[in-house]
């Protein structure tokens, strides 16, 4: 069994460990009627498949800190049911299925070094870092010159994400884009 | 050349760009000057005397679910009660205190471990006249609006489809939304349900609810009327849902406090809590005699945050405990 966590701090952002699965919390909060037992309902989102409920806990009870750490390790190859992750130091692999690799999936480039998250030795996630660098692959050629307008275009990326970019931008191109919003940022600078 | 002595930075608070900041606006403190003032204006216009007590005491109230900060034989006071409670046999009139109250491990939105609390007692007075001026204090800061009144068993009926007194465990514990954490008993459940259930009932009805008679078991340090049921002859006053004043029809018989308290230091021994040293003070000034009074406390953060609309204690607080 991990460490404990008492009831002040399971704060959002905690990692726990609930019915034998890891979870992270989402939102904590303290109840407790002024002459009465004092609870602490939290809200957690699972690690591996994402599903969110609602837990509630007396304050004398105690909660198992989830077994879990997050390891930079390079992305290498999907062979079409898993992607490889290789940890840079041990050269130890690690594979993730599609429901673990979600929605990260489409910022995957090899080679890139990506945030994946052990529970208990076995990878359950990955994150890639807030912005990546991608080359667009296909795209319809750009408009010179304008750069004001606003406009916007459908492009699809190396990894197989499609972004809006503007009118200016030409395929083959590299470009920066936020993964958390999936948005063009900027025409990357080599 | 000197060698240079190793200086141990441990210590040294780390020096963070926004913590030392207030989590409180201007606007938002500014409200809680006036608040306080007004309070003290209201007092002072019904002839209340404003006294203070000690925060720091060689003693503690046992209470089941309320644990104290301390250290070294002394304790942060959870509450001014029973020192007020000896001013009232001493021979005071009517008497207020705004003070700092501390209790150990309550954090969150509505809970900061320290926080502003009033606190006043009417000798002579019945809880009902107290409840009478606790709605009037609370619209003189909140505005007027509506008065609802509910027994706990009414509330319990009206807004959990439930009878707090006589329903099973397990028709309890399928009156909440999800599942409760296991081997609560009665009293735990009631108060999960009050939370769940009764408390946004609360909300949604507006103006502020007075709830009262609760099961004697949470009497506290208020009178019991032997029922059937038993009630506590004690009223909470919500408003927005939130708890924000409990009143007593105070318990004035000094053996039954010193019962209470005793049973109260068995339950938290039972819970693994340490039980806390009687006060010997309190429990002579009841052996005196304590006229019949009636006495409430007040959370002055919840009323702030409720008079400007806020939705956390932190936006009406300049330092809560994660900045002090």
């Amino acid at each position: 069994m991990g460490d404990m966590l008492n009831h002040n701090q399971l704060r959002q952002g905690t990692r726990v460990e609930i019915d034998e699965l890891p979870w992270i919390i989402v939102d904590a909060q303290f109840v407790k009627p002024g002459k009465g037992q004092a609870f602490t309902k939290i809200k957690i989102k699972n690690l591996i498949d994402g599903r969110v409920i609602e837990r509630t806990f007396k304050s004398s009870e105690n909660v198992i800190k989830a077994d879990v750490v997050d390891r930079e390790m390079q992305f290498l190859y999907n062979d079409g049911e898993y992607w490889h992750f290789m940890d840079p130091a041990s050269y130890e692999q690690s594979g993730l299925d599609e429901t673990q690799v979600g929605e990260s999936r489409l910022w995957l480039k090899e080679q890139e070094t990506y945030l994946v998250t052990l529970w208990k030795n076995r990878a359950i996630a990955v994150l890639p870092p807030p912005f990546v660098i991608l080359t667009i692959t296909k795209c319809d050629p750009g408009i010179k010159g304008d750069t004001v307008s606003g406009a916007t275009k459908p492009a699809t990326l190396e990894t197989g994400a499609e972004v809006k970019v503007p009118l200016f931008i030409n395929e083959g191109e590299r470009i920066r884009v936020d993964t958390r919003t999936g948005q063009y940022v900027e025409r990357a600078k080599d | 050349m000197s060698t240079p002595v190793p200086v141990n930075t441990s210590n040294v608070p780390r020096i963070d760009a926004e913590t030392w900041r207030p989590t409180a606006s201007w606007e938002a403190l500014a409200a809680r000057a006036r608040i306080l003032q007004r309070i003290r204006e209201f007092f002072v216009a019904r002839d209340v005397l404003e006294v203070e007590t000690p925060i720091l005491s060689r003693a503690a109230a046992p209470d089941e679910t309320i644990d104290p900060l301390g250290g070294a034989g002394w304790y942060l006071s959870t509450s001014p009660e029973t020192a007020m409670k000896r001013l009232i046999v001493a021979g005071a009139g009517p008497i207020y205190q705004i003070t700092r109250a501390f209790r150990a491990g309550e954090s969150g939105a509505l809970h900061n471990p320290e926080f502003t609390m009033l606190e006043w007692y009417h000798p002579g007075w019945s809880w009902r006249a107290l409840m009478d001026e606790t709605v009037a204090l609370v619209q003189t800061i909140l505005g007027a609006g509506a008065v609802h009144e509910f027994t706990f068993a009414e509330a319990f009926s009206r807004f959990a489809g439930v009878d707090p007194f006589a329903d099973s465990i397990e028709t309890l514990t399928n009156a909440l939304p999800g599942p409760p954490p296991e081997g609560l008993d009665r009293l735990e459940l009631l108060d999960l349900i009050l939370t769940e259930r009764v408390e946004p009932a609360f909300a949604a009805l507006g103006g502020v609810v007075l709830l009262t008679r609760f099961p004697a078991e949470r009497a506290a340090m208020a009178r019991i009327d032997p029922g059937p049921p038993a009630t506590a002859l004690r009223f909470e006053l919500y408003a927005g849902g939130v708890e924000l004043v409990n009143g007593y029809q105070e318990l004035t018989d000094a053996a039954e406090q010193t019962a209470r308290m005793l049973a109260a230091n068995r339950k938290r021994a039972a819970a693994g809590r340490a039980p806390l040293p009687l006060d010997g003070n309190f429990l002579a000034a009841l052996q005196v005699g304590m006229s019949d009074t009636a006495g409430a406390a007040l959370g002055v953060d919840r009323l702030v945050m409720l008079a400007i609309g806020a939705q956390r204690l932190a936006e009406v607080i300049a330092f809560p405990e994660d900045r002090a």
